[in-house]
């Protein structure tokens, strides 16, 4: 055995191409103590867009271990928000459970049990077959729910009550609750899984991911279980997805068919893509930026999709790498000038 | 067929519908052995591999590794086993630096896996053993640059690199020099022969047309032709055979004393 001892363990690395390495976990602190700070200076009506977005900052760090690390693009991940959505309006308006927690805990449970089976089969196939697979199964769950009027109440939907929050009963308004307890108590869970994700990237099993993205029959060579391995990637962003599901459920307070439909997946892709899905934050700035933008749009035309398809577009073909993509380069240039 | 054979296989064939791509072939590594493969194009050289590397079952006969029948275990089961294979085409990932490359192989040989929170930059033992390896393939200075930043040459180093960082007992290797320079290819063998005695590896298979890389470095030559073997003799043998020659590279022998004249003999 050699031992090295020629170089010391601080040295510094020659060229560091992907600054994002580094700064992902900052950018997203950064997201955090701004949100953490906004009910100090933000209107109410601000506060209640922002809770919305804390669950799709759930669900996008899900949805990019599949996209940004694992390159398996879902077009159907919608269909895990509905899961979680649903399992907050059975557990609190049929079966009486409010506790917020324990709600969360069977949202999991149901995402994993239907994750399983369903990336069990995905993941054979990469690229547009496990897109096109992936849709199909979102557009299934769409319909069970749309069809079993019964339990789901076909378009009405699930009323969603309003939850305990550690056991706790919060009296006023929804919009107090909302901007209240439950936005601290939503960007807790953001926080919370933002750094569970972030350990997850930086980890050996991240570290196979990534090689599964780049090239999957070297991969396999090096002894990763590329199988396996997207498999798991599959159940962890349905769970996340699933519990950002909760969080948007709670936030509009129904459950229906429309968070599960193809579209809203089609949500998901968009800011991701918008955020840019090789950064850490990239997808939960794409969040903020979707739901900010989408918000403006919407209130200056009807036209709104329109004018967000052509962001798209714009996006793709001048900033491929997305918003965390600019913010990257011109970091980056920043340092090279220091 | 000795008992002390790292890899053997056995009166294989495998037959695709009504062609036979190997027939009957016998082949064994022996502890030590450094074992080229050859012949011309659609000999079957390529079947021989995928079926001695499992990802392939024969038809018929056994593929035996270290005394266990490996027929058809696939890649990760290989790897497991102690076996590794390079590719003929540069095969790396193309966004993940030099470090994070061997660090593939070595957090799947250390078992690092099971626990999706575990932290990779503050593993000693996968870190040590990354540079290790980095060491021996002098990519040390290239440890945090990204894989598609390097020179052709380095490219092919880190991906027989990764193997090397799975600690294999026995390395298959379709042309490891392949689309490197001329000047490269005696660089690159010098470093892979140094680097497998090194590491411990007791076997090395190659596949290679340039039979001035052959003449040098093997210590056996198996020569394919229509899928079944048509030599299995040491260098010197097989080198004072002008006939056997022609059938596998279809020209004239490489000069024995190959030090500095370096020629490249291809069939196509």
């Amino acid at each position: 055995m050699s031992t090295p001892t020629s170089a010391p363990a601080t040295v510094a690395p020659a060229v560091s191409p992907n600054i994002w390495r580094p700064s992902g976990l900052i950018s997203f602190l950064v997201i955090i103590v701004a949100m953490a700070g906004l009910p100090l200076v933000a209107s109410t009506y601000t506060l209640t867009l922002m809770v919305p977005f804390f669950g799709f900052a759930i669900a996008l760090l899900g949805f990019n271990l599949l996209l940004g690390y694992t390159g398996l693009l879902s077009f159907g991940h919608a269909m895990f928000l509905g899961i979680g959505a649903y399992a907050a309006a059975l557990m609190t308006s049929k079966l009486g459970v409010r506790s917020l927690e324990l709600t969360l805990l069977v949202a999991v449970a149901a995402a994993v049990v239907i994750a399983v089976p369903v990336g069990f089969l995905c993941v054979r196939y990469t690229r547009i077959f496990f897109g096109m697979l992936t849709l199909a199964f979102g557009m299934l769950f769409h319909s069970i729910l749309f069809k079993f009027y019964g339990l789901t109440g076909g378009d009405q939907g699930m009323r969603v009550m309003r939850p305990l929050l550690f056991g706790m009963e919060f009296e006023g308004g929804k919009t107090a609750f909302i901007t209240g307890p439950f936005y601290y108590y939503a960007l807790g869970l953001l926080t919370l899984l933002g750094y569970a994700m972030w350990r997850i990237v930086r980890s050996p099993f991240g570290l196979h991911l990534t090689a599964i993205r780049e090239n999957a029959q070297k991969a396999a060579y090096l002894g990763v279980t590329v199988s396996r391995m997207r498999l798991a990637a599959y159940v962890i962003s349905g769970v996340y997805g699933a519990i950002g599901g909760v969080i948007l459920a709670v936030t509009i307070g129904l459950a229906d068919p429309e968070i599960v439909y193809w579209t809203q997946s089609g949500n998901l892709v968009f800011m991701a893509v918008l955020g840019g899905s090789g950064a850490f934050a990239g997808p939960v700035v794409g969040g903020l930026a979707f739901v900010l933008l989408q918000d403006t749009v919407m209130s200056a035309t009807q036209y709104w999709r329109f004018v967000m398809g052509a962001v798209l577009v714009l996006i793709v073909i001048f900033f491929p790498r997305g918003i965390a993509g600019l913010f990257g380069d011109a970091f980056a240039r920043l340092k090279r000038g220091s | 067929m000795a008992s002390s054979a790292l890899l053997s296989a056995h009166q294989v064939s495998k037959s695709y519908g009504d062609f036979h791509a190997l027939r009957n072939v016998s082949v064994h590594v022996d502890d030590g052995e450094f074992i080229s493969i050859v012949g011309p194009n659609g000999a079957g050289k390529s079947t021989l591999v995928n079926v001695l590397t499992g990802l392939l079952k024969p038809t018929t006969g056994h593929v035996h590794f270290r005394g266990q029948d490996i027929a058809g275990i696939g890649p990760v089961e290989l790897s497991r086993r102690g076996m590794a294979r390079g590719f003929q085409l540069v095969n790396i990932f193309p966004a993940l630096t030099v470090r994070e490359t061997l660090g593939v192989a070595a957090a799947s040989r250390l078992r690092r896996i099971g626990n999706p929170f575990r932290s990779l930059s503050a593993d000693q033992e996968v870190r040590d053993a990354v540079e290790e390896v980095a060491d021996i393939f002098n990519l040390r200075h290239r440890l945090d640059q990204q894989a598609s930043a390097l020179s052709q040459g380095e490219k092919k180093l880190l991906d027989v690199a990764s193997a090397f960082a799975l600690k294999p007992e026995l390395i298959l290797i379709d042309e490891p020099t392949s689309g490197v320079s001329t000047g490269d290819k005696h660089a690159i063998m010098e470093l892979l022969v140094a680097a497998s005695r090194k590491a411990g590896v007791r076997g090395i298979i190659q596949v290679e047309h340039d039979m001035d890389l052959v003449a040098r470095y093997s210590d056996r030559i198996v020569a394919l032709q229509a899928g079944s073997v048509l030599a299995d003799e040491k260098p010197e043998t097989f080198f004072k055979d002008p006939a056997l020659i022609a059938a596998v590279v279809g020209t004239r022998p490489p000069k024995m004393t190959p030090k500095t004249a370096v020629q490249e003999i291809r069939p196509c």
